[in-house]
């Protein structure tokens, strides 16, 4: 007991109380305008402790200050691979986003995929990006799971590593997913219900065993067990679909089988923006400058500023590439999306406290504010200018990040 | 019109004037007139001269007429006037190294193919090319893969509006067509069989035994008696214009030693060579500086993607531009689409280069490259008048292409609805402009 207090005491020693001061600081609260002059102060325990103007708020002695033109929330990224598709992409050695010797395995877990380690998580990090939604890629029907990890995480070493240790299914409807089998797309929609009614069986069965003693429940059954679970909404479905007819399949499916839906990717969404907003479902929009090829050939830039302005909730995700950039910056993309019409602050939002809502989490992390994670980005001019640079990164309170990048 | 040079002159102020505005009142008499339109109060970049905020810029049918100071321009009589203010005009932006236009060079009967013209490959009726111009891209060398270690002749265009190649190349003046040759060393052009080379040593072995060879069928060239037929060899003659000094090699290359193996051949075979991509630059920049060899780069948003470029860093523009590098960016388009080159000069800025160096590797000293710096890549007088019209600073993020104008005609103007199609995407800009007119989708 004495040998535990004296590590916690160590532990909190060893975590200097910051005081950040900004120019201007997005809180990304209320109705998103910035601040002028604002202070934040973080805890030991890496938590906000006050938000404030500088005239309000004092900087109590002991306090490491730091100082920068622009302040705003550690930066989210919707949708990523990072820490599976490595840097070198080298198969077999650090490309872990994609295994395709089955179209359906909804099993396979990013926590044992990802390398918080590999140089494009840091590279990511030092830009102000501190939360990645990232795992399986798209390229099959079902192709894994995806987890919400802080990018100063450099191995999983139990579940608490993360914010969240299976955040959704990756899914992909389209030619993406097709192959020698779903070798057309109503084969893939046939194939994706066949195995959710499967789900709904099993479901019942595992409903029945617990109200009758007479009953056994199924044996696990890993594959399953997770469409259980997405069905019975513990874990939303995310799918990525690009083609009008892809996204009215995945809001068929989502219609029959009732599950949570984040619409991914969704090229072609601007066919469908009254479908998608009576759907009540967010969209994590494709990277603005992803390539116009293949299902994505009729992309616009402009998808976010119109999504925006038919009041549907995104976020920008940094995709996968097969080859280069091997990772997207999310708020370069954010960036991209504001010079087609999204407004500034709607563009910040959407990497910041909007993302932490489609993921779950705006209760801990995506503004500004006491109680929540100390993740801050610091910058010396408009976070979304090319020409800007983050100056540093704090997540949890501790500075990960000082120099000018 | 004489009358009006001299009124022009007496105008002007008694201080030194640049040359680009001096003399800039001499307007063609022609029948019938061409056409002189102005664009005033415009901020322009001229990149071979200071900026110009108030500035007026002339153009006379293809040519540029005048650039200068509001107000110290005589527009001439007739000449319709454009109020561009609040606008920004730069040059028409030159991408060095473009993969637009469904380029194709070698097959993968043999790793190197001088014989292979990539101008017999090019769909200028494809959409990439409606993209690039909607990017203020003017000038493209259009170029085959890496995948070879030389993979054909590559093609130098103008983005003018055109129903074949023809209408889009460019004429140098003996009348030939203006080209280069595409080359690369490293991963790429590695194989796992032959005949392509499976190691860098026996990539560079099979080059240089190929200059070697193009050094004895040179010679016969030169030897040869004129009256008497010369049988042409396609492949060798192309190398033997490069030795000649005729052509410029465009050489792939990433890593350190990759670069080094590059300059070695330069010196062995003492032909025109340009860098591109050169992602560890900045481990070398001394070197490529003391050989006196440009660089074509580019910015990708990460490292990586294969082991050879691990180790690129923003910084190659800033540290090339410190040595004295010529230095001009690419799209290498799709790696980069041409919609946002501009969006290069200001990661170039953002990882320390200047303002200026970054204004010319989008247009001047791409110009250099592609030996065309007499007719393009700069506003000035005379030269053609290839020119972009901006919503704002080059530099920002915000700043949209309103215009794109080659040679005095515009390729490009956001207001029309196809164009916008192209610059923006939506439905349908996947499919050729051609099919505009047609579709039930429009």
């Amino acid at each position: 007991m004495f040998k535990t207090l004296f590590f916690f005491a160590l532990a909190a020693a060893s975590q200097a109380q910051l005081a950040v001061k900004a120019d201007l600081l997005f809180t990304m609260t209320g109705d998103l305008k910035p601040i002028k002059n604002a202070i934040v102060l973080c805890n030991a325990n890496g938590l906000i402790e006050r938000v404030g103007p500088a005239s309000d708020v004092k900087i109590p002695a002991g306090y490491q200050t730091l100082t920068a033109k622009v302040v705003t929330p550690g930066i989210i990224d919707a949708h990523a691979t990072v820490g599976l598709s490595g840097i070198l992409n080298s198969p077999k050695h650090d490309q872990e986003q994609l295994d395709k010797s089955a179209p359906i395995q909804p099993e396979l877990r990013a926590v044992d995929a990802y390398n918080g380690r590999d140089p494009l998580v840091k590279w990511l990090r030092d830009l102000g990006v501190t939360t990645v939604h990232t795992g399986h890629a798209p390229g099959t029907l079902i192709s894994g799971q995806l987890m919400v990890v802080k990018t100063n995480v450099p191995s999983i070493t139990s579940m608490k590593d993360t914010l969240i240790p299976t955040s959704a299914i990756a899914s992909t409807l389209g030619s993406g997913a097709l192959s020698k089998s779903p070798g057309t797309r109503s084969k893939a929609i046939a194939m994706l219900r066949a195995e959710f009614l499967k789900a709904q069986s099993r479901q019942r069965k595992i409903e029945a065993a617990k109200d009758d003693p007479e009953k056994d429940a199924p044996d696990a059954n890993l594959k399953l067990d997770t469409l259980v679970d997405i069905l019975a909404k513990k874990i939303p479905l995310l799918i990525n679909a690009h083609r009008h007819q892809d996204i009215a399949s995945a809001l068929r499916l989502r219609e029959e089988f009732g599950f949570d839906l984040i619409l991914d990717g969704a090229a072609e969404a601007y066919l469908l923006l009254a479908e998608i907003k009576a759907a009540k479902i967010p969209v994590i929009v494709h990277p603005t400058m992803g390539r116009p090829f293949g299902d994505m050939e009729n992309m616009t830039f402009t998808l976010a500023a119109q999504l925006h302005k038919a009041g549907i909730p995104f976020a920008f995700q940094s995709g996968y590439e097969t080859y280069v950039p091997k990772t997207r910056v999310v708020h370069f993309e954010a960036a991209m999306a504001a010079a087609y019409g999204l407004p500034q602050e709607a563009a910040l939002a959407a990497c910041t406290i909007n993302a932490a809502k489609i993921l779950g989490l705006a209760d801990k992390i995506g503004s500004l504010e006491k109680g929540k994670h100390a993740d801050l980005a610091l910058f010396d001019g408009d976070p979304l200018e090319t020409t800007s640079h983050t100056t540093g990164v704090i997540i949890d309170g501790k500075v990960v990040s000082s120099k000018s990048k | 019109m004489r009358p009006r040079k001299l009124l022009a002159l007496a105008l002007a102020p008694l201080i030194a004037l640049p040359v680009i505005f001096s003399s800039a009142q001499e307007t063609l008499k022609t029948d019938p007139p061409i056409a002189i339109r102005a664009f005033t109060n415009a901020t322009i970049y001229p990149v071979s001269s200071p900026r110009i905020v108030g500035g007026t810029l002339v153009v006379q049918g293809d040519t540029i007429l005048a650039v200068g100071p509001d107000g110290q321009v005589i527009i001439p009589e007739g000449a319709e006037r454009i109020d561009a203010s609040g606008k920004t005009i730069i040059p028409g932006l030159i991408c060095t190294h473009s993969h637009i236009g469904q380029v194709a060079g070698g097959d993968s009967t043999s790793p190197i193919q001088p014989e292979v013209r990539v101008l017999d490959s090019v769909d200028v009726r494809d959409t990439s090319i409606d993209k690039a111009r909607a990017g203020g891209v003017t000038t493209v060398n259009l170029m085959s893969g890496s995948g070879h270690l030389l993979s054909g002749q590559t093609i130098y265009l103008k983005l003018r509006k055109g129903n074949t190649i023809d209408d889009l190349s460019i004429k140098l003046p003996d009348g030939s067509l203006a080209y280069g040759v595409k080359m690369a060393n490293g991963t790429n052009s590695i194989r796992d069989s032959g005949p392509f080379p499976g190691t860098r040593g026996k990539s560079a072995a099979l080059v240089r035994q190929k200059f070697i060879d193009a050094q004895a069928y040179l010679e016969k060239r030169n030897e040869a008696d004129p009256e008497e037929p010369f049988e042409r060899d396609l492949a060798l003659e192309t190398l033997a214009d490069i030795l000649e000094g005729k052509r410029t090699v465009h050489h792939h290359t990433h890593r350190h030693d990759d670069i080094l193996t590059v300059l070695r051949l330069k010196e062995e075979f003492g032909f025109k060579v340009i860098l591109h991509h050169v992602s560890e630059a900045w481990k070398v920049a001394d070197e490529i500086a003391a050989a006196k060899v440009p660089c074509s780069i580019i910015f990708l948003d990460s490292p990586g993607g294969k082991l050879e470029a691990r180790d690129f860093e923003w910084r190659n523009g800033a540290e090339l531009e410190k040595r004295g590098v010529l230095t001009a960016f690419h799209t290498d388009d799709p790696i980069n689409d041409s919609r946002w080159f501009l969006r290069n000069a200001a990661i170039g800025v953002r990882a320390g280069m200047s303002r200026q160096k970054a204004l010319e590797a989008l247009t001047l000293s791409g110009a250099k490259m592609l030996d065309l710096e007499e007719s393009i890549g700069s506003l000035d007088v005379g030269k053609q008048a290839d020119f972009v019209v901006l919503s704002g600073d080059p530099f920002s993020i915000y700043t949209r292409v309103l215009e794109t104008h080659i040679e005095g005609q515009q390729v490009f103007d956001l207001d029309d609805p196809t164009d916008r199609l192209f610059a923006e995407g939506g439905y349908g800009a996947g499919h050729n402009r051609e099919a505009s007119g047609c579709c039930f989708y429009r």
